[in-house]
């Protein structure tokens, strides 16, 4: 264990707790990595949350600034970190000193439900379990770099990295070795693509049925097929490339400092890429557990109802103006649940229009906990609502989409309809809410400029953030920089627009 | 702490950013506004981190709870409102990015730019050490004393000590009751400290004349001379006269925000100022500094000769200086400053009389140069 990972000993009553809990977790069914939890000051804590759960990281202002913000929202009594877990094994969670006993035991065992997830659940399954020293190499490498080549200078070209940040493809770390492909230039194409422009090839066959399969047609077929082959293998990236750090990294004209800090970047990125591609999964599976274990398993004692009830409900209050997370992850377990435990799954449920049977369906089939144990192990936000969200539920919870109304100046609710509702909820999480942007063309208009690709999905970009993000882009590749994307017009039809940075000016072209 | 470096290192952007558009906030007056705070807001969007990312203005969203479509949620330019959303303890990341940046700096910090951009002098205060102010401060103990000063441990350990000397002590039934000769209370000592304190007097034309461009002038610039002098001082104190024909004293508020008309008579704001500078502020203890923002027209010449004289004999001599800053209006003849001139020999060092030509917004700043540069 690193020097910096020392952590004080719990007080004597905390660990009898967790023990206690600990072993309730097991025997609940739980599966996690051994947990340390320490007590900390808020001061404390609200460094480490700065740092994302870390003790430490490269030295950037941008902690700092979190770190403002979190502490006077503190001050304020605006806001207050409870509790902090850390995806690594061991799994380190930290409690708030000074919190009443009630607190300590609710997040303990909701930790155990984060930690649970963090190892069991898939979209973790690639993640490095021993961040904390991948975290402090990389600080020290910042480090070493700023010593070597200027604080200011290493500086700008990490704000220039995080700006790009969101441009990865967060499903590269679950493909196959073989198709986690690179970009470098290969030489050694296919021997019918670098041949020249050869003939097209014919089928051998024998003389006697050439003339009928190698028919002309068939020829033409041939040859249209290889001028689009050789048009593939001559573009660079061969396919449209969603990992864009990747593609800067091996692609661009870098210094080997600058190459190792978008490295880390890049890296870090990936990191905590799962964490948001199952939030409220995983902060549903945590309360659905701590409420288990505080209430079903006489943790709670009975003093403390009161004050464990008022927290709970804090934390999973509903909100109007946006999704809480703990909220719906919560419920939506227990949907889930509940559906599997009274059968109200499959075939014969889905085709009963027998309202009153429908309604008091109960088959007995006690399949709730491995439902919701196989559902934590395989699916992310966007699966999850996607497979088990229901009209009923939707209902039941009161959810609504809102849009701004443009002529009141404000925002509106729009619609309370099931479909409308799913729609808008996956649309948010699709892409981790991130536009989706990929290289396409790293050669464009055969002048070394390189060409990004938004897919347009009905949301336009924001150009106040466009143009800057595009000179950063430009601060990598060196040459001049486009964006494909579209927006709506003033006339109020989509068209399509490609926005420049040449390294001196913006430019927009409309078209496409 | 780790987090100190980057804090550090964050602070100094700030405030890097901040040095980099001074000029352009003080002209445009946008971090002047709340008044009396120990901090003000600057905007900074530009610290942000750019990235792709949605435009906000037809996203919406999915909300929970009672509504019906067509309810309404709150004003599209901020964030949709949560209702009665608690804090729910929100993790790391959360929110975050999403509002435009607003950062707080505080008035000494604001104070330290502003001295370093226009290169002012430190202020050599008078009577410095003359005044004391005693200041209370809770530090020690006694055995007597309101119950509500009662310090429980120290009471406790009294109680526990007698009763482990005299052997009532049960560790079994650990029970301590403290009786009248245990009980302990905290105490304060006065320190005496010495203080220089300052006094603005801040005098303005309201008749006719003075349109609301030129309030706003006088407005900001009397933030930023505020903001400079309090970091000079340790306690200030302001205080506000408007006057056309007639002088009257009135509160912060009312200073920026009336408009009157008629005539101007510049001799009743003096004379009332001098009046308060003989009334409350000793000028062997108090650093003065009287401010006029006028646009230059007085009734009479008689009246003008009667300020001069009233300037002086009365005001400059208690005063550390007296400033007349003259906002051009399209109505104003600017007749004042030039009679200023010819009273005062204006460019003599010893002279206490500072003016300043304030024509627009952008002058501001060097509108403030010339007042404070003198360092008095």
């Amino acid at each position: 264990m690193i020097e910096h990972l020392k952590v004080k000993p719990l007080p004597a009553e905390l660990r009898g707790w967790q023990d206690r809990i600990e072993r309730i977790a097991a025997e609940e069914g739980l599966d996690f990595f051994p947990t340390v939890f320490e007590v900390v000051t808020y001061d404390k804590m609200n460094e480490v949350a700065a740092y994302d759960g870390f003790p430490v990281r490269y030295p950037h202002w941008r902690f700092g600034m979190a770190y403002e913000q979190l502490s006077k929202s503190y001050t304020y009594g605006l806001s207050k970190i409870y509790e902090l877990v850390v995806n690594t094994n061991p799994c380190y969670a930290y409690l708030l000193e000074g919190n009443a006993l009630v607190d300590q035991k609710l997040v303990m065992a909701h930790v155990y439900g984060h930690n649970d997830f963090f190892k069991n659940n898939a979209w973790f399954s690639a993640t490095d379990r021993k961040m904390h020293d991948a975290l402090a190499n990389h600080a020290a490498r910042v480090r070493r770099y700023q010593e070597r080549f200027g604080l200011s200078e290493v500086e700008t070209f990490i704000d220039t990295c995080l700006s790009l940040d969101n441009l990865i493809d967060f499903h590269r770390p679950y493909r196959p070795a073989e198709a986690q492909s690179s970009h470098r230039p290969s030489l050694d194409l296919p021997e019918e693509l670098a041949g020249g422009l050869g003939e097209a090839p014919r089928l051998r066959v024998s003389a006697r049925v050439d003339e009928a399969v190698n028919s002309e047609a068939f020829l033409e077929e041939q040859r249209a097929r290889l001028r689009e082959e050789r048009a593939r293998a001559a573009r660079f990236p061969r396919e449209p490339e969603r990992d864009v750090l990747m593609f800067l990294m091996e692609s661009a004209p870098l210094k080997p400092w600058e190459r190792g800090v978008l490295e880390l970047i890049r890296e870090e990125a990936y990191y905590f890429a799962p964490q948001r591609v199952t939030k409220i999964m995983n902060e549903g599976w945590a309360c659905f557990w701590h409420t288990r274990i505080m209430t079903q398993r006489g943790v709670l004692a009975p003093s403390e109802l009161i004050d464990y009830a008022d927290r709970h409900s804090g934390t999973t209050a509903a909100r109007r103006g946006s999704i809480n997370p703990y909220r719906l992850g919560l419920e939506l377990f227990r949907d889930i649940f509940d559906r599997w435990e009274r059968g109200r799954f499959g075939r014969a449920y889905a085709e009963c229009d027998d309202l009153e049977q429908k309604v008091s369906w109960d088959t007995r089939a006690g399949l709730g906990l491995q439902k919701v144990f196989e559902v934590r192990r395989h699916h992310n936000d966007l699966t999850f609502l996607d497979e088990f969200l229901t009209p009923e539920f939707c209902a039941a919870q009161r959810l609504f989409t809102f849009e701004s109304n443009p002529r009141a100046k404000a925002w509106q609710v729009a619609s309370v309809e099931f479909q409308d509702v799913k729609r808008k909820l996956l649309s948010q999480l699709t892409n981790m809410g991130q536009p989706i942007i990929a290289v396409v063309d790293a050669r464009y208009q055969g002048r070394d400029e390189l060409l990004l690709a938004h897919t347009y999905e009905g949301v336009e970009l924001d150009d106040a953030y466009t143009r800057p993000t595009l000179k950063n882009l430009h601060a990598l590749w060196k040459r001049p920089v486009h964006l494909q994307t579209r927006r709506k017009s003033r006339r109020g039809d989509v068209e399509g627009v490609l926005v420049s940075f040449d390294g001196a000016q913006y430019s927009e072209r409309v078209g496409g | 702490m780790k987090i100190e470096r980057d804090h550090a290192r964050f602070r100094e952007i700030v405030k890097g950013k901040v040095r980099e558009n001074l000029r352009q906030y003080i002209s445009s007056g946008s971090i002047v506004g709340k008044e009396g705070g120990e901090a003000v807001k600057v905007p900074l969007p530009q610290i942000d981190t750019p990235r792709f990312r949605f435009s906000g203005k037809d996203r919406g969203g999915v909300g929970q709870g009672q509504g019906a479509p067509g309810d309404f949620l709150g004003p599209s330019d901020q964030e949709p409102a949560d209702g009665e959303g608690e804090g729910a303890p929100g993790r790391p990341g959360e929110g975050a990015g999403a509002k435009e940046l607003e950062l707080e700096v505080s008035l000494a910090e604001l104070a330290e730019l502003l001295g370093e951009a226009l290169a002012l002098p430190k202020i050599e205060p008078k009577g410095s050490s003359t005044i004391t102010a005693p200041k209370r401060r809770y530090k020690s103990v006694r055995t007597v004393g309101p119950s509500s000063l009662r310090h429980f441990k120290r009471t406790y350990r009294e109680a526990l000590k007698r009763a482990i000397a005299t052997g009532e002590f049960n560790p079994a039934a650990p029970v301590v009751i403290p009786n009248r000769d245990d009980m302990r209370y905290r105490s304060w000592s006065e320190d005496a400290l010495p203080q220089s304190s300052a006094v603005v007097i801040y005098m303005m034309d309201v008749s006719g004349s003075m349109g609301d461009l030129q309030k706003e002038i006088v407005r900001i610039e009397s933030f930023w001379i505020n903001t400079w002098l309090k970091s000079q001082y340790k306690g200030i104190e302001t205080r506000y006269i408007i006057h056309d024909a007639t002088a009257k004293e009135v509160d912060a508020h009312t200073f920026f925000h009336t408009r009157e008309s008629g005539g101007t008579m510049i001799s009743s704001a003096y004379e009332l100022a001098a009046r308060i500078i003989a009334e409350d502020y000793p000028a062997s203890d108090w650093n003065i500094y009287p401010f006029h923002f006028s646009d230059g027209d007085n009734w009479s010449q008689e009246d003008t000769l009667r300020s001069v004289a009233l300037l002086r004999d009365k005001i400059l001599p208690a005063s550390n200086q007296f400033s007349y800053g003259q906002v051009e209006s399209p109505y104003g003849s600017g007749q004042f400053l030039k009679d200023l001139r010819k009273h005062f020999n204006l460019s003599d060092a010893s002279c206490k009389v500072v003016c300043s030509e304030v024509k627009s917004k952008d002058g501001i700043i060097d509108s403030i140069k010339e007042f404070l540069g003198a360092g008095r």
